[in-house]
């Protein structure tokens, strides 16, 4: 047992720091800090800094152009970003995408799309979800039937998160419809250019236009563009889902959001004193930094194993379960310490180089609640993971 | 970063549960706890043959452990079994007070200790301390060479069975002053000390205590006359990572037991382990079991740093534990049913063990007070 981290990962930790101090622009991280929307052009200028240092690519292999770095070094990047208030890095090309090329793509398409995820040519988003599939995705209903040497494909896909920037959409289709649930869906990678696509946006409860509803009416997809084999999609799909989620706790995030509520509850005043004097905020500030202090080890220690070459089971979906509980307690939290702040509604007025109505602290904590209770909803709702652990440890009597 | 139990301590840990699976069944363990010592000496003697006291100290202080997760490897151990022999009490708060404060002529006491061969006691908190650890209102006095003990101490586990008690009382300073408190090592038939003993209620005796002019020579105090807050405070951790650890280990049992009853236990024509409503609340067990790992882990691991750190750590572990305690074995005897009321099933006495050891050095509310206190001081930023 030891609980430090080595000289070569602390060493690592600084060169990460100095490059996020050096590297990463005022005016991205300020947006962060404020709770702003980030423009496609904001995104793409984060990802073009990242790649131009090679850490863009964190989990590739260095054969495709990657980092390769391990899941601790992955681990201490996002809580370093997190801390600087760093944008987050858009996953679904580099870290959804990728792997699945790189294990089940073919030659072709891992030298087409590859380079143009890391230079930025390409945007992709993800179409797994559909208004009849969520929880239970594997009853999704778009079809794509064959018909020479193109897929004819038509249905709806919804949930997209940042589709109004992307260019390219990867998709779970069904391409055989008399196969039991699993067995009958393809991988299939869509150009948004293509005849039939037309995309809505679906404005969330906190105002923000994150996701989009996809029809595709007769859309013509080169068979070319079938990842893998066909009716294998959820293979591939299942592949992407365990292991790309060493940051499914949150940590980073976590632990920046709980600062953040410190920071204002030593500002705001209440009766005179600190909120943070306060003995019934203070009690459910130090719970849930308590939690949080356990799963950050939680978390080391999964991570610490997958870094040893052992995949994680079972352990992602607690990960999941928790670290998104512990995230939105710290979201109600803040939206609580801004008091009567909380309530100005983050708009155009509030945007950009505006002064805030109020302590800057508050902007958009009430939004950032409201956005934030998707966490327990997405990547397999809460009550999906409590499935999934239950079955994992109660066995065939579950 | 390593998250592995080195191999002497997994042999440790593996020594201990062959016994403990072999020797302490449940049968065995209601049997000790009808008992009129509350624990059994044969258990306790093949114990510290076996090295189990041995491995909660260092070895320059004749044993061969001491560290934060020896302590953690052994309680948890102890946990998982529902033990109830007084390892806390005569080992980690009694011998590591004698290891930490005694001199040459006490230490022989702490060989005994370590051999199986006398049982301690520590005399501390009292009626009206709850638990503040540097409440003392037990005087200690001066009169013609000897020293003159007088007060009352409550609840003081093991006190039947020790052969000497290390009492604190107070020599200067105000009733809640840090300094002015002197431990001393009491012959436990010294006249003036009376017992009152009694069971506890998830098992162990404990006794309250009457000290009326007790006379002890000065070689009776342990270190420094009015300086013994420190080492007390530092035994008080250890045996507060010895709690949690406990706690951990006998929630394993607790949802190991749960986990195979809803697989045996059928109703409405298939096992509960197929209800959703079950399986949810389940998996919830589960990952607050992960936590409360962690927070030994994190206890453990900062026992030996700067006390206001290794305070810190231990305050939020013993919190963690405290609420997650709760919620596993209501949970676990809310899963089983019915069964779980019966005094002889199992887990009667795991729960027991879970949710009484939080009134032990600070219960789960205590813990959070002191967290917030070393966290949040206003001048700390």
């Amino acid at each position: 047992m030891d609980l430090t981290y080595s000289d070569e990962e602390r060493a690592f930790r600084d060169e990460v720091r100095a490059f996020l101090r050096d590297k990463l622009p005022d005016a991205l991280s300020e947006k962060v800090r404020r709770r702003q929307e980030l423009s496609k052009d904001d995104h793409e200028r984060w990802h073009a800094i990242l790649n131009e240092r090679g850490w863009l690519a964190q989990n590739w292999p260095r054969a495709f152009g990657g980092a390769e770095w391990n899941a601790v070094q992955r681990h201490i990047f996002e809580e370093e970003a997190a801390a600087a208030n760093a944008p987050r890095i858009v996953p679904f090309g580099v870290a959804m995408l990728a792997p699945v090329l790189q294990k089940f793509g073919s030659k072709a398409q891992q030298d087409h799309y590859l380079p143009r995820i890391l230079n930025g040519d390409d945007w992709w988003c993800q179409g797994y979800s559909e208004p009849g599939a969520g929880s239970d995705l594997a009853s999704l209903n778009t079809r794509a039937v064959r018909q020479g040497d193109h897929y004819i494909v038509n249905g709806q896909k919804t949930w997209t998160t940042l589709g109004q920037h992307a260019n390219r959409i990867f998709c779970l289709v069904r391409t055989d419809p008399d196969a039991k649930q699993q067995e009958g869906i393809s991988f299939l990678l869509i150009d948004m250019d293509s005849p039939g696509i037309e995309m809505r946006p679906i404005v969330l409860l906190d105002g923000s236009p994150e996701v989009n509803e996809i029809f595709f009416n007769d859309v013509r997809v080169p068979f070319e563009n079938l990842v893998g084999e066909e009716n294998k999609g959820w293979t591939y799909a299942k592949y992407l889902l365990t292991h790309e989620r060493t940051n499914i706790a949150g940590v980073g995030f976590a632990l920046a959001g709980l600062e953040s509520v410190k920071r204002m509850a030593y500002a705001e005043r209440r009766n005179g004193r600190a909120l943070i004097e306060n003995p019934h905020f203070a009690a459910r500030l130090a719970q849930v930094e308590i939690d949080l202090m356990a799963m950050e080890t939680t978390n080391l220690r999964i991570i610490s194993a997958a870094a040893a070459g052992q995949a994680p089971g079972v352990e992602s979906s607690m990960l999941k379960v928790k670290g998104t509980i512990i995230r939105q307690e710290i979201n109600d939290l803040a939206r609580r310490a801004a008091g009567p702040y909380a309530l100005p509604f983050p708009s155009a007025a509030l945007a950009g180089d505006n002064d805030p109505v109020g302590p800057d602290y508050g902007d958009a904590v009430a939004a950032t609640y409201f956005n934030n209770r998707k966490l327990s909803i997405y990547g397999g709702s809460n009550e999906i993971q409590r499935g999934i652990i239950a079955k994992a440890k109660l066995g065939g009597g579950a | 970063m390593n998250f592995e139990l080195t191999e002497e301590r997994r042999m440790l840990q593996d020594t201990l549960r062959r016994f403990l699976s072999k020797r302490y069944d449940t049968e065995t363990r209601n049997a000790i706890l009808d008992s009129e010592s509350g624990f059994s000496p044969d258990i306790w003697s093949d114990l510290a043959d076996l090295g189990i006291i041995g491995a909660l100290f260092t070895e320059a202080q004749g044993g061969f452990g001491g560290a934060g997760f020896d302590i953690a490897v052994v309680f948890e151990e102890l946990g998982r079994a529902g033990v109830v022999e007084p390892f806390l009490d005569s080992a980690v708060l009694g011998g590591g007070l004698i290891a930490a404060l005694g001199d040459t002529d006490q230490q022989a006491l702490l060989a005994e200790v370590i051999a199986g061969h006398a049982h301690l006691a520590l005399a501390h908190g009292e009626p009206a301390s709850r638990y503040d650890l540097s409440r003392v209102e037990t005087s200690a006095g001066f009169e013609d060479d000897k020293i003159v003990l007088n007060g009352r101490k409550a609840v003081v586990v093991n006190a039947e069975a020790a052969g000497h008690l290390i009492v604190t009382a107070r020599e200067s300073g105000d009733v809640d002053d840090e300094t002015g408190i002197s431990l001393f090592l009491v012959p436990a038939d010294t006249a003036g000390v009376t017992l009152r003993g009694y069971p506890m209620l998830a098992g162990g005796r404990a006794a309250e205590i009457t000290l009326e002019d007790v006379r002890l020579p000065p070689s009776a105090r342990l270190g420094t006359a009015g300086a013994g807050f420190a080492a007390l405070s530092d035994r008080v951790a250890a045996a507060n990572v010895a709690l949690a650890a406990e706690v951990l280990g006998a929630m394993e049992t607790a949802v190991a037991l749960t986990r195979d009853y809803m697989l045996t236990r059928k109703q409405f024509g298939r096992p509960i382990a197929s209800f959703q409503a079950l399986q949810h609340r389940f998996a919830d067990l589960l990952i607050e079991l992960e936590q409360a790992r962690s927070a030994v882990i994190n206890a453990a691991g900062h026992l030996a740093a700067a006390p206001h750190e290794r305070d810190r750590q231990i305050a939020a572990a013993r919190n963690l534990i405290g609420r997650i305690g709760r919620l596993v074995a209501e949970e676990s005897i809310q899963l089983h049913g019915g069964i779980a009321m019966t005094q002889e099933y199992e887990l009667a006495h795991i729960a027991k063990r879970i949710v009484m050891s939080d009134h032990r050095l600070g219960d789960t509310d205590t813990h959070l007070e002191r967290f917030i206190a070393l966290s949040y001081a206003q001048d700390a930023r």
